[in-house]
């Protein structure tokens, strides 16, 4: 009843190539977007957002990134606490070197380009190896920069414990140092980008993604150049991965060390995509969510129901946990909760008058 | 651009070739200089250390070749097969301790079987893979949980005296320590007893028919549940090997479990499907990281200035990824045919 596109008629090529075609999803939306920016700030609290929104911003970015290149370009990928590492450490470098970039938004790109290119030299292999064996090899990436970070001091400025910190961080003048501040922030960042993935990867460019994705050799006759498209995925989908990487340790961490981005990181974030949903730009937001809520809903679930058990017993519960969580949703929805959302939109366009 | 693909390809190969054989070169002129014993030495313990890394990889062939899952969990198994044979042996001879590890691995091998596995068949490799990631997790929390995260002790009773050998022939000889060598034995007749099964009795006829075709075994009436079950259950068994000998060197604990990721180069340089090719590949793998760490890493400290070594982390991966750029493969994978 609500929810139907009866009576909404198409009558240009825009408007049939909208991204949300029907108008009810314009205005959700447009509800979400300008809730996020206007009313959350007026009741969210410190722990809110350290904790929930901006990891779930941050990492829906990194989502979106590998997303990209694992569910729309099809090349399967360890390597991305690795791609965050290298942008982290890119933008604490030039932040730290080059007083005239001090601004955040100068550091945050350098780190997105940093991370493109290094992802475009790892993506060389993806050229030759195919499948798992591409898999294992991103690893090769990441435990080259979980090494380098670690070990080559001038990256970390010569701190004696490998651990790095930055403060005062402005943007256009503005000085980016309450939550609330970092929040609309990344909010911001988030928004571009999502708005920047969705449009490209249905364009001419995702379209070669996916070409590939589904078969490789066919799509080379077809006229796809495996270089281009493989490449660009790769630049793409590291630029964003870099993106979330920098703001991740400048932003949320403030401090840290090389273990922040340790291949534990990689794997959250292919949970993210896979609960989420392959190939779907709304799943990587959907797959973020579950997989920062829920540590934080198993970590808080023993006091709720006034269990004592120790912390190390409540750690390996939740690994536990966590563990059974993702069988169960491969098994129930092995297409990720953004198919879930499509059942749901397709039920709600009958409602309440199914035929 | 028509010509920079294959133009790339051979730079590629022609890079990755020139600095394979520097690297060899670059160890034998060392070799050379300082004389054989240390750099022998070396080879020789990382050739031990590559034979455990290959029993690791050994579990993940078997499983691949049989159901065409990866199997990221294999590293969990060890470090779970080790906890229980760890502490049961506390409360009961060793072979007890052994066989009910055993049997709690087979276990394990049907539920897994039973609950996760038949439910995802015809699903992609990735969501296969996904869910051994899954099984990973609820393994590492489940093994900590029942039998404790600290460390333990496996003492298998093995001498402990290094062996020292050859040492007439050159200055210092070579310490060798004789678990290690032991292990090597181990791991030479499990294989052979694996190559012997798989090649002569029944079931392993019906597991290579499995590995060639799902579809067409079962349509001859290959049970395919039941040869999972096996295969898993073989895997857990190997995992046991596996855990058993890694805790009598290096006691058991959490990092085990990490120490399987080196499993995954192993792997993809011998080629997903090839049992000697795990073995070839533990072997590459493990002489070359420690010849990196040994004889190539103090230098490249000295020069960069480098806050210590540890080039054993990464080097396997690149080593694994120069090779595959080379043979695409693996060194004995099948090849890749693909059709449209």
């Amino acid at each position: 009843m609500l929810y139907r596109e009866g009576g909404q008629f198409k009558t240009s090529y825009g408007d049939d190539q909208a991204i949300f075609p029907i108008a009810q999803d314009r205005w959700i939306m447009t509800a979400l977007v300008l809730a996020a920016f206007l009313a959350i700030p007026c009741f969210a609290t410190q722990y809110v957002y350290t904790e929930v929104l901006i990891p779930v911003l941050i990492l829906s970015i990194a989502a979106i990134g590998l997303n990209i290149l694992t569910g729309y370009c099809g090349q399967v990928s360890l390597g991305t606490g690795g791609f965050m590492a290298v942008a982290a450490y890119a933008s604490y470098n030039i932040w730290l070197r080059v007083p005239l970039f001090n601004d955040l938004i100068i550091v945050v790109l350098f780190g997105g380009v940093m991370a493109a290119i290094f992802g475009m030299l790892f993506g060389l292999p993806s050229l030759r190896i195919k499948g798992f064996y591409l898999a294992v090899a991103t690893l090769a990436a990441q435990f080259f920069v979980d090494w380098a970070t670690a070990r080559i001091k001038w990256l970390t400025n010569y701190a004696p414990s490998g651990s790095v910190n930055v403060a005062n961080l402005k943007a256009l003048g503005i000085p980016i140092n309450t939550p609330e501040t970092r929040y609309l922030f990344i909010l911001a960042v988030t928004v571009v980008l999502a708005l920047a993935a969705k449009n490209l990867v249905r364009g001419r460019i995702g379209r070669q993604w996916t070409a590939i994705r589904d078969m490789d050799i066919a799509a080379e006759i077809m006229g796809v150049r495996p270089v281009n498209a493989k490449l660009s995925a790769f630049a793409v989908s590291s630029f964003c991965i870099g993106v979330s990487g920098s703001l991740f340790a400048f932003l949320r961490l403030g401090a840290w060390e090389p273990q922040a981005f340790s291949i534990d990181r990689s794997f959250q974030v292919l949970f993210m995509i896979i609960i989420g949903g392959l190939g779907s730009i709304l799943g990587s937001f959907l797959g973020a969510i579950f997989i920062v809520l829920m540590p934080i809903f198993l970590n808080q679930l023993p006091t709720w129901l006034g269990i004592h058990l120790s912390t190390a017993t409540i750690a390996h519960i939740e690994a536990m946990v966590f563990g059974s969580m993702i069988v169960l949703v491969l098994l129930l929805e092995p297409n990720g909760l953004a198919r879930l959302w499509q059942i749901i939109k397709e039920k709600l366009r009958l409602w309440p008058l199914p035929y | 651009m028509g010509i920079v693909a294959p133009m790339l390809d051979n730079v590629m190969k022609l890079s990755v070739v020139s600095l394979l054989l520097g690297f060899v070169g670059w160890v034998v002129a060392i070799a050379v200089l300082n004389g054989p014993g240390p750099v022998l030495e070396t080879l020789i313990g990382g050739l031990l250390v590559g034979v455990l890394y290959s029993l690791i990889a050994l579990g993940v062939v078997l499983i691949f070749k049989a159901s065409g899952i990866f199997n990221y969990a294999q590293g969990s198994m060890v470090l779970f097969a080790a906890l229980s044979v760890a502490r049961l042996s506390e409360s009961m001879p060793l072979w007890g301790a052994v066989l009910l590890s055993a049997a709690i691995m087979v276990s394990m091998a049907y539920a897994v079987e039973f609950l996760v596995l038949r439910r995802l068949v015809h699903q992609e490799q990735i969501i296969l893979f996904m869910a051994t990631i899954g099984i990973t997790y609820f393994l590492d929390g489940f093994g900590q949980m029942l039998w404790g995260s600290d460390i333990y002790q496996i003492d298998l009773g093995l001498p402990k005296q290094p062996i020292l050998l050859l040492k007439d022939v050159f200055r210092g000889g070579l310490l060798i320590d004789p678990a290690d060598l032991i292990a090597a034995v181990v791991c030479g007749l499990l294989v052979i007893a694996l190559a012997l099964f798989f090649q002569y009795t029944r079931v392993g006829r019906a597991l290579r028919a499995v590995a060639d075709d799902h579809q067409a075994a079962q349509s001859v009436g290959i049970p395919l549940n039941r040869i999972w079950l096996l295969v898993w259950a073989v895997g857990g068994l190997v995992a046991l090997v596996a855990g058993v000998i890694w805790g009598n060197k290096l006691g058991v604990q959490f990092s085990l479990s990490l120490i399987a990721l080196k499993a995954l180069p192993v792997l993809i340089l011998g080629g997903f499907t090839s049992i000697p090719g795990a073995i070839a590949g533990g072997l590459i793998i493990g002489a070359g990281e420690k010849l990196a760490e040994v004889v190539i890493g103090p230098i490249l400290v000295r020069t960069f200035d480098l806050a210590g070594g540890g080039f054993e982390n990464w080097f396997a991966y690149v080593l694994a990824l120069l090779f595959l750029l080379i043979r695409p493969q693996g060194l004995f994978g099948e090849k890749i045919i693909e059709r449209i």
